[in-house]
This record gives structure tokens, C-alpha cells and sequence, in this order.
């Protein structure tokens, strides 16, 4: 093969999401802005006795914006939200929608409300794939990536790649998981989930809190569909860490190497990133294993913040959500807040933003960690539009 | 440079296949018992067996034969590319049915933590000690096109050296696996064609 795959360039645009703190990517940028928390305490007694911390969206809210789109057909909570935040990328690319352009939704568990009521049709990932692929009017068979909490942001990494074996043009991506009792009733089993909104980085953290929400951007190599607000895709690496299925590396081996692998693709130096959007979990661990690879991989002065004290853990949706806000908040040149953070808790300091602040922003490292060891590191670089 | 399969492996309907030759069959209907039983044969010893989902055994025992019964050197920079129909669906009906019912509610870490299908990347990443490149899709049916052009990104934008490429289906007592390995000398071209025909 004598083509260089790599001479192919990516880019990243129009970014979309949809959370308890907004129907769209402007109202959840407000909310952010306002503090106004997607996290909030909730009272269901199906899926806890007692009052809990969680992003949950208001059932009402979904059918009202899913009531404005003109889809015939029986869908899901799960799918409903997915259309809703992909109802921009449909309204400005569906002329593309051609056998060159694909459709990748990231997602650990889909519909797994489904297994409530004992419906396993919907249980599997693929069907729910090939409806929103056909309400939409994609003509290339979707893919499913379902690699634990990393998928979000391994879905644009995946998309990148293919379009450079120069068999696709463009990608749509979108990334959706729910706040269920499986998930939920699992991470209490583990005694992970925090009795308060989580507190990513901080001395006082005590784990997770969990989050649903749906997340879509364009990918493509063609510049003439690109907004005012894109990103050219200039490195990406998932490196496993060989080491434990549940929790993360102590070296953080496996997150410092797709860092280190993302940077040298971009070709850059690590002083070339001018801010990290995180995974932060909040957990002990994996807050820890972060501030190891960091430092790790010269960064530990570059700064970072987490999203999760805001969305709370959005499992599958939850790299692509933090990609999205973390693009837009660059768009404006600013850092946003790392939600839940006071003292700092890691035994390596991180340079973590409290406070939103204004900074001239180029470069934005995104990454993930999740179950079964994975990692993920994408940097994303402003491209100009008018270049 | 084309790259090619070298090896492949089938698990399916009471046999163990390699490279096109079956070295085991068990009449054994029940995929529990089936697949402990080429456990055993093959003396793969690896006790970790014991406390992994359906999907994980299915795949650790598939890489496994597959990359142990092959004079290759197994580099640590070889991808993992699996992928499946039904994700893990046995250990989740397992889950689910822990939490269904509030008198008899409890839910296991042992099992949740298997309730995510790339946990099977981690177990084999875990035994081979791969740092290495891995995901993991969902499609209805193997999907060789897909197989083939990821393979190649991986491959020419020197993300892995090879790939252990996988379709690792368990349902109940339905399942299939078909593990092969693609690298720069392999033999058989790693094309859409060679696919359909060795995964029948």
C-alpha cells in the first residue's frame, strides 16, 4: 500500500448535547456559565430507597423537544434523546447523508431500561443503531462502539481513522447512555457512588455521580462543510493497561502512553496543549491514576478540569458531551469550572480551574479511562475557516 | 505490503478449528460445560477462568488457542479489534435479575463489573500483557468489511504492529467464535472474500 494514510486531515464540527441542564449545546453552555448544575437530588423510589444525587432529564422535557422533529414510529426514551441531538447535524448535513458517510453511536448499555420489561429486541445495540440510522437517512450500515466509559471519545477517534482509509468522507457521531437502575444498583454494589454531587480531584471526594445524556458532532475531511467552530483532529491513541479489569493502572501507564501517542502524532510538545478536558470520576483511583500519567506526561502545569461534577458520569455519551462543551468553551477562549473542586486531592498537583477563566485557547487535550483498562487521548486543534 | 491472516481459530457448534483443522469436538450442549471443557483439553490454566462471564470465557479461550498454538512472536503493540451481536447479555440478564425483585435484591460487584463487553479486551490485554490498541463493536452479524478497513487504519497510521481481529458471539447456549491474527508476512489476505468464507 503506498498511500499515506495519514496526509488525510480530520475535522470536528458542530457539536451538539442534550442534558438535565439544557435541550441543546447554547443551554447547556448557560448552565455551565450560571452553575446551574445538570446534578440534582432526586426522589424515585424504583430505582433507590432513599433520596440520591443524579443527572437525570425530566421525561416531560424529552417529549416536548421530540413532539418539534417529524419522525413516524415508536421510539425510546433513550432513542428520542438521540434524535433530539441529532436533529442539527440532520437539518445541515443530511444532503452528504451518501454510501461515503457513516454513523457511529457510542454507548455502553443503550436501552437497557428495555430489560425492565423483559423486551429483549430492544435490548440489542444494533437495532437500536439501524432505527435512528433509518430515521435519519444514513445509507451505510451503523456502527456500534461500546468500549465502557471511553466510548464517547473513542467514537470520534474511530471516526477519524476510517475516514483516513479514504473509504468514507464524513461521520456522524453520537453518544447516549441513561441513568438506570442496572447501572445505578451496580456502582452502589461496588460503594462507589458519592451520597453528594462528586467532587473530581478534591480531598473530600467520595465517588461517582451518575448521569444520563445524549451527544452528537460531525466528522469530516471535506472543509467546505465546516462552521465557524471546528476542530481539526490531530492525534488519538486508546491504550489498554494490561492490568485490572475494574480498577485503573497506579501508574497510569495505559492513559500516559495514549497521551504521550496523541501528542506525538500531533507532532507537539506537551506545552503545546493549552488545556486538558478530563475524566475525573471522582473515585479515589482514578482521580489519582490521572494526576500520575499528567505528570507523567508533562502536563501536571497545563490546565485541567473535569465535567463530571456538572453532567455527573454519563457513561457512553460522557467523552463525547465533554468533547462538545470542551470545544465550545475553547471557541470562547475560556477554561470552564471543574465543578465540585476545593482542595486538591491528588498526590500530584494538577493546575485544576475552580473558577472558569479566560485564556487564549488553541489546543484542547480530551481524554477518558474506563472499565476493562481502557484509555483514550484525542487533541483537537482550532481550525480557522477562513484560512 | 498487504496484510494477510495468519492464523485463525473457530469455536462453534462443539468444535475447536484451527487454522482449518478440528482438534477437539464435545457433543456437550450447554455452552457452560462446553466451554470448560476445551478449557480443560487444551490446559489452558488460567484459574481467572472460573469468575468470568460467558463472553469472557468464550474469548480468553479463543485468543487463547490462537495465539498459544502459533510459532509467532506475540508483540506488545498487537491491537485488539472484537466484536459481537449480542454484547454481554448472559451476565446482564444475571445483573438484571438481581435487582428485579426488592425483597430479593442483590446486586454483585462480581458480576457487574462483567457487564460491559470490552471487559473481554481487558482480560485478554490482561493475560498477554497487551498496552496495546483495543475496542470493541456491535454489529448484527460479522462484519468483514468493517474488520478489514480497521484493521488497515491501525495498521497504516502505525497505531499496532497486528491486530487480533475477533467476532466473540455468546447468547445462552448459542455461540461463535472466530479469532484470527492480521500482521504485514500474513499468508491469506485479510480481504472481505477470505473472511466470508473461513467464518462459514
Amino acid at each position: 500500500m503506498n498511500q499515506d494514510f495519514s496526509k488525510i486531515s480530520v475535522y470536528a464540527t458542530s457539536g451538539n448535547c442534550l442534558s438535565p441542564a439544557g435541550q441543546d449545546i447554547s443551554e447547556n453552555l448557560a448552565a455551565i456559565d450560571t452553575g446551574n448544575l445538570a446534578i440534582r437530588e432526586h426522589h424515585y423510589s424504583e430505582l433507590s430507597e432513599a433520596p440520591f444525587f443524579g443527572a437525570i432529564i425530566d421525561d416531560e422535557k424529552i417529549e416536548n423537544s421530540f413532539s418539534k422533529l417529524s419522525y413516524n414510529g415508536t421510539f425510546s426514551r433513550l432513542e428520542k434523546m438521540i434524535l433530539i441531538v441529532l436533529n442539527d447535524i440532520v437539518n445541515q448535513y443530511s444532503q452528504v447523508f451518501n454510501k461515503r458517510c457513516g454513523i457511529i453511536f457510542s454507548t455502553t448499555k443503550g436501552n437497557i431500561d428495555a430489560l425492565d420489561n423483559a423486551d429483549i429486541d430492544n435490548y440489542y445495540l444494533h437495532n437500536t443503531a439501524n432505527k435512528i440510522s433509518r430515521a435519519i437517512g444514513i445509507k451505510t450500515e451503523p456502527i456500534v462502539l461500546s468500549n465502557a466509559c471511553v466510548s464517547g471519545i473513542m467514537a470520534v477517534s474511530v471516526a477519524k481513522r476510517m475516514i483516513q482509509t479514504d473509504k468514507y468522507d464524513h461521520f456522524v457521531v453520537v453518544g447516549a447512555d441513561l441513568f438506570s437502575k442496572f447501572v445505578f444498583s451496580g456502582f452502589q454494589s461496588f460503594q462507589a457512588v458519592s451520597p453528594k454531587p462528586c467532587k473530581p480531584y478534591s480531598k473530600n471526594r467520595d465517588g461517582i455521580t451518575l448521569g444520563e445524556a445524549a451527544a452528537a458532532i460531525f466528522i469530516t475531511k471535506d472543509k467546505s462543510l465546516l462552521k465557524k467552530s471546528s476542530y481539526k483532529i490531530l492525534g488519538d491513541s486508546s491504550i489498554n493497561d494490561a492490568n485490572h479489569i475494574s480498577g485503573p493502572s497506579r501508574t497510569g501507564e495505559g492513559l500516559f502512553q495514549s497521551v504521550e501517542k496523541a501528542i506525538k502524532e500531533a507532532d507537539m510538545k506537551p506545552a503545546d496543549i493549552d488545556m486538558i478536558s478530563s475524566h475525573g470520576t471522582a473515585t479515589n483511583y482514578n482521580d489519582e491514576m490521572e494526576a500520575q500519567a499528567f505528570s507523567r506526561a508533562d502536563l501536571a502545569q497545563t490546565s485541567l478540569f473535569s465535567l463530571k461534577g456538572f453532567f455527573g458520569h454519563t457513561l457512553g455519551a460522557a467523552g463525547l458531551i465533554e468533547t462538545v462543551i470542551s470545544l465550545a468553551s475553547a471557541d470562547e477562549n475560556k477554561v470552564p469550572p471543574s465543578f465540585g473542586f476545593d482542595e486538591m486531592g491528588v498526590t500530584i498537583p494538577l493546575n485544576i480551574s475552580a473558577q472558569a477563566q479566560s485564556k487564549t485557547i488553541k489546543t484542547v487535550l480530551k481524554t477518558a479511562s474506563g472499565f476493562g483498562g481502557s484509555n483514550t487521548a484525542v487533541i483537537f486543534q482550532k481550525y480557522n475557516t477562513n484560512e | 505490503m498487504n496484510n494477510g491472516i495468519n492464523h485463525y481459530c473457530k469455536i462453534s457448534n462443539g468444535q475447536v478449528i484451527l487454522d482449518g483443522k478440528v482438534l477437539f469436538t464435545n457433543e456437550e450442549k450447554r455452552f457452560e460445560n462446553f466451554i470448560k471443557s476445551v478449557y480443560k483439553h487444551f490446559e489452558i490454566d488460567y484459574p481467572k477462568f472460573y469468575k468470568m462471564d460467558p463472553l469472557c470465557k468464550l474469548s480468553i479461550v479463543a485468543a487463547s488457542l490462537l495465539l498459544e498454538n502459533s510459532q509467532d512472536k506475540i508483540k506488545d503493540d498487537m491491537a485488539l479489534l472484537l466484536s459481537n451481536k449480542s454484547s454481554c447479555i448472559d451476565v446482564d440478564l444475571k445483573h438484571q435479575s438481581t435487582i428485579e425483585d426488592k425483597e430479593a435484591y442483590y446486586p454483585s460487584p462480581a458480576n457487574f463489573v462483567y457487564t460491559l463487553p470490552n471487559i473481554a479486551l481487558g482480560e485478554i490485554s490482561i493475560k498477554y500483557k497487551l498496552r496495546s490498541e483495543n475496542s470493541f463493536f456491535i454489529f448484527e452479524d460479522f462484519n468483514p468489511e468493517f474488520m478489514v478497513d480497521y484493521a488497515n487504519s491501525l495498521m497504516h497510521l502505525n497505531k499496532a504492529s497486528s491486530v487480533l481481529c475477533a467476532w466473540v458471539e455468546v447468547n445462552k447456549d448459542n455461540y461463535n467464535a472466530f479469532v484470527y491474527k492480521v500482521s504485514p508476512n500474513g499468508k491469506t489476505e485479510h480481504s472481505k472474500e477470505n473472511l466470508k468464507t473461513l467464518i462459514e
